[in-house]
């Protein structure tokens, strides 16, 4: 067989459009809700040209009221509709948390599966792009610790479509992050037909033999350039792991890739406090003891409040850093 | 603000028919069937109340006093609707379905209790406050979208207008025209704070004015008003109207739930004047009798009917068996993920002692 698959070269915030155009095409009920994802096509553009296509009844204008999105998409995801809701940012959902938590993840289980609600909360969210205060806030583990929830985070343009379809299509609510550093840093090649990749798998975005290196999100790009510094100084190498869904967490990759090396190093942008490095050493606990070398390292955020832009810099584990906790976990 | 949303009455507390208008549509018949549904609903209350006290159900919320609110209004939909109920109003739930047997479930902690009988769509209780309003009007939206002309017919108390989901709910529904019913039930106090404390508005209908949502106030504890205004409401989001605020004026004999004390916060003898004045059953009785219809034997046939349903469901009750521990784990996901998969596991080996 020789069927040519139609490629094009697309920025990570096309390729999200790409997912949602794809999926309203194949899906009467599939449905984008959120502000500004109208007309305006969304703040970041990732809604562009969808109202044109499918009109105001499947790509709707709403009120500015976070918790009123999600709630009335509940009452839509139950009777018949498959919501896609776009938060303009994640750190705008705080309003909205309360419907996740109590409502949106519970239904199935307080209904017996009589009342399901497969939706799809969409937030750009991530430090490094000069956003005002809240805008750029990373806290993926208050929505890791929600029973009921998956949590998604792609970082190129293949997996952002692969991942929203896959979400998308998720007969549960999944909240799906998008690092906004990543909307336009790069282009990937991504088909034009539909394809879906599975949640909570992890990929290996480079493979080494010496430390394991597991981060998601904006912080792979950032984390593959150190990691690349390092191997042109130093002798040895790493994995580095994209975890990609990080509730639930790929537990048979993170081990495979820890017992081959034996050092793990853990990198997000996220207060390191109750983040998801916690869970990731508690798998590697759980899978890979008695193959490690070293003490697990993480490089984080700090327990601040992510700063304004003037310090994001600051905030972010830097290219010194993560070289830093390689270099300690290696020389242990 | 009290002029322009008069509190509309159709039989009084003497019962006496107030509104000449009605009464061809008030037959006996009707009458005599909306005192059942009360009475069934009051009788089930205080059961619940006694099995609460001899430790047989958990902590439970009572309603007795709001019967009219909610049997009125629960009858003034049909099947195929939505109704999106709060944790105190069981009395509608029954009405509109849900079983006692399901009912009684639910204050025994099992998670049965909150699913309704097949073709009945009646949401698990809200415990959040407000929260249901958005779902009540999601799903009306949904039905718009297929265009059906089924309706939700939501409940809330006075202290959930101060919450953002209620003015969230009634801005979406009314910038969508969903159909859907705001059915709020005023009993004057949101557990300890008074209505005075909880808001400056001197009515919860003129909340309605704000989002261009028609809004009356009505007598809740006379269930014509609430029958007929509630089926007025309902005809109009049936018909592509949009929604309806309901504000229902009444009150609560007892305490917010059976682990509320509500003498520390008011005259509990207001309860006892209201039982001889307000009563929506009283008032039925009153108007029966004034008829000259009322019959003593049918009241004592109907108290055994109801007395057997209630013997019933609690026998089913207790025939229940033990919830299955894996109820913890199913449902979480349609898939269980593997945490759950395997917290399952290891909890099931430990209880099987293979651990």
């Amino acid at each position: 067989m020789t069927t040519a698959v139609q490629v094009k070269k697309l920025t990570m915030v096309q390729a999200v459009t790409d997912a949602m155009r794809t999926m309203l095409e194949e899906d009467e009920s599939v449905l984008v809700l959120g502000e500004d994802v109208g007309i305006n096509g969304g703040v970041f553009r990732a809604t562009d040209g969808l109202i044109g296509q499918f009109g105001e009844d499947r790509v709707i204008d709403t009120p500015l009221a976070e918790s009123g999105i999600v709630g009335t998409s509940i009452g839509l995801a139950v009777n018949g509709f498959r919501p896609i809701v776009e938060m303009q940012f994640l750190g705008f959902i705080y309003p909205a948390f309360n419907q996740l938590m109590t409502h949106a993840t519970r239904m199935r289980q307080r209904s017996m599966g009589r009342f399901t609600v497969p939706m799809v909360v969409r937030a750009p969210y991530g430090a490094g792009v000069k956003a005002p205060e809240i805008h750029s806030d990373s806290v993926e583990a208050l929505f890791t610790h929600i029973p009921g929830l998956k949590v998604v985070v792609p970082s190129n343009a293949y997996d952002a479509k692969g991942l929203l379809i896959a979400s998308i299509e998720d007969p549960d609510p999944v909240l799906f992050l998008e690092p906004m550093r990543s909307y336009r840093s790069s282009r990937t090649e991504v088909p034009e037909e539909k394809y879906s990749i599975e949640l909570g798998k992890a990929a290996y975005v480079k493979k080494g033999h010496d430390v394991t290196v597991l981060t998601w999100g904006a912080m792979v790009s950032d984390t593959v350039k150190a990691v690349e510094k390092y191997e042109e100084k130093y002798e040895a190498t790493c994995d580095v792991i994209d975890l990609r869904t990080l509730y639930p967490l790929d537990k048979d990759v993170i081990a495979e890739s820890v017992r081959k090396t034996g050092r793990a190093v853990i990198v997000h942008e996220a207060p390191s406090a109750g983040g998801v490095n916690g869970d990731v050493i508690s798998v590697i606990n759980d899978t890979a003891f008695f193959y490690l070398k070293a003490p697990i390292q993480k490089v984080t955020g700090f327990d601040t409040p992510v700063p304004v832009y003037s310090l994001e810099r600051e905030y972010l584990p830097s290219s010194d850093k993560i070289i830093h906790a390689i270099n300690m976990t290696l020389s242990y | 603000m009290l002029e322009r949303f008069p509190i509309t009455q159709y039989i009084n507390e003497e019962g006496e028919l107030v509104r000449q208008d009605i009464k061809e549509g008030l037959s006996l018949d009707l009458i005599k069937i909306f005192y059942e549904k009360m009475l069934r609903a009051r009788m089930m209350d205080k059961k619940c109340v006694n099995l609460q006290r001899q430790g047989r159900i958990g902590t439970y919320v009572q309603y007795e006093g709001q019967e009219a609110a909610q049997v009125g209004s629960a009858l003034a939909i049909e099947e195929g609707d939505w109704m999106f109920p709060s944790y105190r109003d069981h009395a509608a739930t029954m009405t509109f379905g849900h079983s006692l047997r399901n009912l009684l479930l639910y204050w025994v902690g099992r998670i049965e209790g909150g699913i309704p009988p097949e073709g009945k769509n009646i949401f698990p209780p809200a415990v959040p406050i407000a929260s249901q309003l958005l779902h009540a009007t999601g799903a009306a939206w949904a039905e718009k979208k297929k265009n059906t002309d089924r309706v939700s017919l939501v409940y809330f108390g006075d202290g959930a207008t101060s919450e953002g989901d209620f003015h969230e709910g009634l801005n979406f529904a009314s910038v969508f025209k969903a159909p859907v019913v705001f059915f709020n039930q005023n009993n004057g106090y949101a557990i300890s704070v008074p209505t005075e404390k909880q808001m400056n508005s001197k009515t919860i209908a003129q909340k309605g004015l704000g989002y261009d949502i028609p809004s009356i106030r009505i007598d809740g504890n006379d269930i014509l008003a609430v029958f007929m205004e509630t089926q007025k409401a309902v005809e109009r989001a049936r018909s592509g109207e949009g929604p309806t605020l309901i504000e229902a004026v009444t009150w609560r004999y007892g305490a917010h739930t059976t682990a509320d004390d509500p003498s520390k916060y008011r005259d509990q003898s207001e309860s006892d004047r209201r039982r001889t004045t307000t009563d929506p059953l009283l008032r039925l009785e009153r108007y029966l009798k004034q008829q000259n219809s009322w019959d003593e034997e049918w009241l004592a046939s109907i108290e055994q009917k109801i007395t057997d349903e209630i013997n019933t469901a609690l026998a089913e009750m207790d025939d229940v068996p033990e919830a299955e521990i894996e109820q913890l784990f199913n449902h979480v996901f349609e898939k269980p993920t593997w945490t759950i998969e395997q917290q399952r596991e290891h909890h099931m080996s430990i209880k099987r002692g293979q651990v």
